[in-house]
């Protein structure tokens, strides 16, 4: 019996020969969209088993609207949290394309900083998820499995969603101090910088997600 | 223009767009004083919409790149958009199912669903709030 052809030597060369589909795009740019792809079905999915869950239940779905109300100046102003960790996170965005321009800039100290920045909204939002939740959990003994106000799923389709996109902001926040700290060292000094962009990707994106979570989860 | 060169964009640019997202959240939150229906659900997907939009063309530089990339990200979630129909679709006939053979009792109740506040002759139901909107 004769061996396969090149034999196994030949895998990496087979696999490496190929001409590159997304011309002009670095490699890893390219993965970071690729998973953010991936990322995009996987909370796609999540929304939409919200969706059903919300639709199918013959119990009244808990108003958002009254339920992340928070008391200010005597008053009770719906979403005020959410509104604010929205904002939040739209200046982190901010703060990142900005962090991006200043690396193709190659003005090194200016991205370390705004990326730090970055980080530093990013972290004051998951702050703020940890005491929406201690809220509910707590003080008004919302569970997974149940709630006073109505539908039981609200509390399951609430913690995971909103759960899974508080993790992706703390990884976030790791992510952008790591490559902070990679920067600062000169592990791309002989690169333009892309790195940056690469990193603003996935940042734009958990930004992206909460959109949408906003908008179908709180507002809806 | 090339990406090898990075994306390089006017820094007014991403200023305008940070200013158009804080514009639109705005407005997005301001839907939450309207009530329940029809023109506040398109207001809620509009301005979501309008933000994802600027998201992903400006600040990711979607707009920017070739068109290889642009259909091989955008083209793939239109299948999410069937499984989304086709889940709503389902969805009804799991809630009549749950109403007729299930005996649970069919939602709205006689008071009006309302996003604030009741109604003159309702009372809240048992529980911290009263029922808000569904289906």
């Amino acid at each position: 019996m004769a061996s396969a052809t090149g034999g196994h030597a030949a895998i990496i060369q087979d696999w490496s020969s190929d001409i590159t589909v997304f011309k002009g795009v670095p490699w890893g740019k390219a993965m970071m969209w690729i998973f953010l792809l991936s990322d995009t079905f996987i909370f796609t999915c999540f929304l939409t088993g919200y969706m059903t869950v919300r639709m199918t239940s013959a119990e009244p779905w808990p108003s958002p609207s009254e339920v992340f109300a928070l008391e200010a100046f005597g008053y009770p102003v719906p979403l005020l949290l959410i509104a604010i960790m929205t904002m939040i996170l739209i200046t982190s965005s901010g703060t990142m394309a900005m962090a991006v321009n200043m690396g193709y800039q190659r003005r090194k100290k200016a991205a370390i900083w705004l990326i730090l920045v970055t980080a530093l909204f990013g972290a004051s939002f998951v702050g703020m998820q940890v005491f929406e939740w201690s809220k509910l959990i707590l003080e008004e003994g919302i569970r997974p499995w149940y709630n006073s106000m109505g539908a039981p799923q609200f509390g399951a389709v609430f913690f995971m969603v909103t759960g899974f996109h508080g993790l992706h902001v703390s990884a976030g926040v790791v992510y952008l101090i790591i490559i902070a700290i990679l920067i600062h060292k000169g592990r791309y000094d002989n690169t333009n910088f892309e790195i940056v962009e690469i990193l603003g990707l996935y940042w734009h994106f958990v930004d992206l997600v909460w959109v949408f979570i906003f908008a179908f989860f709180y507002l809806w | 223009m090339a990406a090898e060169e990075g994306q390089q964009h006017p820094i007014k640019l991403y200023v305008l767009i940070w200013v158009l997202l804080f514009v639109f959240s705005g407005f997005s939150y301001a839907t939450d004083f309207m009530d329940a229906g029809y023109l506040r659900w398109f207001l809620i997907l509009l301005f979501m919409m309008l933000k994802a939009g600027f998201i992903v063309a400006i600040f990711m530089h979607l707009m920017w790149e070739r068109y290889a990339l642009i259909y091989a990200l955008l083209l793939p979630p239109l299948a999410l958009l069937v499984l989304v129909a086709m889940m709503a679709w389902e969805s009804d006939y799991t809630w009549l199912t749950r109403i007729v053979f299930f005996g649970a009792e069919p939602y709205p109740d006689p008071c009006p669903p309302v996003t604030h506040g009741l109604p003159e002759g309702c009372e809240p139901p048992p529980g911290l709030t009263p029922p808000a909107t569904s289906h």
